[in-house]
């Protein structure tokens, strides 16, 4: 937990700008005009605030800072409300959260999951409002990571804001509500399909020219020809298993191995591929 | 309710009028009301394979623009009672055709028909897209070569994305394969991808094996189709996909080389 954030912050980095190529962004101006509007996304540290008392965050906050005082200088952060006690004390200890982070250099810049009068304080204080759909998402990764941290006062987590689904053919495909997914028919050439905030799991083919993506792990039961991106909001402990590699491209939180990189040894065996110190390891099942 | 057939494939060149033309006519002489409609706005081919070239008065775009009527526009079949053309526009593109009047269209000659067979364009732009939009079942034809099998598998995410079946929630389109222009002499010596092959990428129903054949290309040439044709390979392998499609179980023939050549001397083709 202690180094987590350090990690988390260089693999954002790669996995934004990984993440942007497959047609993530979208351009609404064209640049004849002298600007063009698009929208991309970013991974950002999240703070989860539990409690409201500031002097116990306070205590928290300068023991992790003191473990990376540099990472922290001018890091923008989001600031997530919905497990901070409602309530007109709460509203009040906001604007003292904000010194505080301001505090220790950071830059928060917006909240998220607040109650109306949270959201109002926010705005007032001039922290942009983050939509909800994000929420759902990152919830279910601090469920998955809760698992393994001890409950904690704070938080750290990444997600992927202004994350799109994409446009083709993922809108009927079966969500369950913890943002895992589940697939029974073949992935064909030319679909992409995303599971922001859990696991991917397919029991069928998976096309060359198709694209999987997923927050948490990848699982193909069955041969995997096309794109498998795990990890995508900067999880380093995502993996992929399949049953019959064959896979034009695969990559965790960014770090990536073409086809012709993968050796043929692995190639049409059922394999794990995982992060090992950040170095993209693929082995045999 | 009629049932409507697309006969697709992403690919050109690779069989569709062809198949919807055989498939057309093996429905309609198992006694089923048939109608076969040609998809291809500006390229139309299905009116010389049925070899009805010569009477097309209106056709789709006629009728989907309310410049005719059906009954004006569909030309029935000199050798089947039961089967009927409607034929493409050449002198239009394929934005006339539009999603509604599509829709009015089959929905008109659905009351009348058992089977609508929709012969798409190769392609997935609009005049593919409009020709799976509406179906329940789907042919995707494919020739067992490796760019024929990545076009069809593209299709198939499109039959099971972008149709009204994906999106209006419903039961999906069921998909069948037919794979045409197979030769398997050149399976054997590895030029060219088995069925066991594609199946393993399309993972689908296999509807059929049609063989490279002379017969085709002479019966398009005349304006038969090839199922008509009782004497070829090709012509019996389009009679037992039609049979297949009906629901009887017929065993795939004209796998092995052996086999050909056995059948070749007993019906002399």
């Amino acid at each position: 937990m202690s180094h987590t954030p350090v990690e988390n912050a260089e693999n954002s980095a790669l996995s934004s700008s990984e993440s942007e190529t497959p047609a993530r962004t979208t351009s609404i101006a064209d640049s004849v005009k002298g600007f063009e509007l698009k929208a991309a996304g970013f991974t950002l540290p999240i703070i989860r605030v539990f409690d409201h008392n500031i002097e116990a965050i306070a205590a928290r906050l300068t023991a992790k800072v003191e473990q990376a005082p540099d990472f922290f200088h001018n890091m923008p952060v989001v600031i997530d409300l919905s497990r901070f006690p409602s309530g007109a004390s709460a509203v009040g200890g906001l604007p003292l959260l904000i010194g505080l982070l301001r505090g220790y250099g950071m830059i928060p810049f917006g909240v998220r999951g607040g109650t109306p009068e949270q959201n109002d304080a926010a705005e007032a204080l001039g922290l942009a409002l983050l939509r909800d759909s994000y929420v759902r998402a990152a919830k279910i990764t601090t469920v998955n990571s809760e698992t393994e941290v001890d409950a904690d006062d704070l938080q750290w987590q990444t997600t992927g804001s202004g994350v799109t689904r994409s446009e083709a053919s993922t809108s009927r495909k079966p969500v369950n509500h913890q943002g895992s997914m589940l697939i029974k028919r073949p992935v064909r050439s030319g679909q992409r399909v995303y599971a922001a905030g859990g696991d991917l799991s397919i029991v069928a083919a998976v096309s060359s020219g198709a694209e999987l993506m997923a927050d948490g792990n990848i699982h193909v039961y069955g041969a995997l020809r096309g794109r498998a991106l795990a990890g995508m909001n900067g999880n380093l402990d995502a993996r992929i298993f399949c049953q019959d590699l064959q896979a034009e491209l695969v990559s965790i939180a960014g770090h990536y191995r073409v086809s012709e990189n993968i050796p043929a040894e692995m190639q049409g065996f059922p394999v794990q591929i995982f992060l090992d110190q950040k170095i993209l390891r693929i082995e045999r099942l | 309710m009629a049932k409507i057939i697309v006969i697709t494939s992403g690919k050109g060149g690779v069989g569709k009028t062809t198949t919807s033309a055989s498939l057309a006519m093996g429905l309609a002489q198992k006694g089923k009301r048939t109608v076969v409609i040609d998809f291809d706005v500006g390229l139309r081919n299905l009116d010389l394979i049925m070899g009805c070239e010569r009477r097309v008065v209106y056709d789709f775009v006629n009728v989907i623009n309310n410049e005719a009527n059906l009954s004006q526009a569909l030309i029935r079949d000199k050798r089947c009672d039961l089967l009927y053309v409607l034929p493409a526009s050449q002198t239009r593109d394929k934005d006339a055709l539009t999603k509604e009047g599509v829709a009015r269209v089959l929905e008109e000659l659905s009351a009348n028909y058992d089977f609508i067979i929709c012969d798409s364009p190769a392609g997935i732009e609009h005049g593919a897209t409009m020709a799976m939009y509406f179906a329940d079942d789907a042919v995707v034809v494919t020739n067992p070569e490796v760019s024929s099998v990545r076009d069809s598998d593209r299709m198939l995410g499109i039959l099971s994305s972008k149709s009204r079946r994906a999106e209006m929630n419903e039961e999906p389109i069921r998909e069948f394969l037919l794979l045409t222009r197979y030769d398997p002499s050149r399976v054997q010596s590895g030029e060219m991808l088995s069925v066991d092959d594609v199946q393993e990428i399309l993972a689908l129903k296999l509807l059929g094996i049609i063989p490279e054949s002379k017969a085709v290309l002479t019966a398009s040439n005349s304006g038969t189709p090839v199922i008509l044709d009782r004497e070829s390979d090709a012509g019996q392998a389009y009679s037992d996909m039609v049979a297949r499609y009906l629901g009887d179980e017929v065993p795939h023939r004209f796998l092995h080389t052996e086999k050909k050549g056995f059948l070749s001397r007993l019906f002399g083709g």
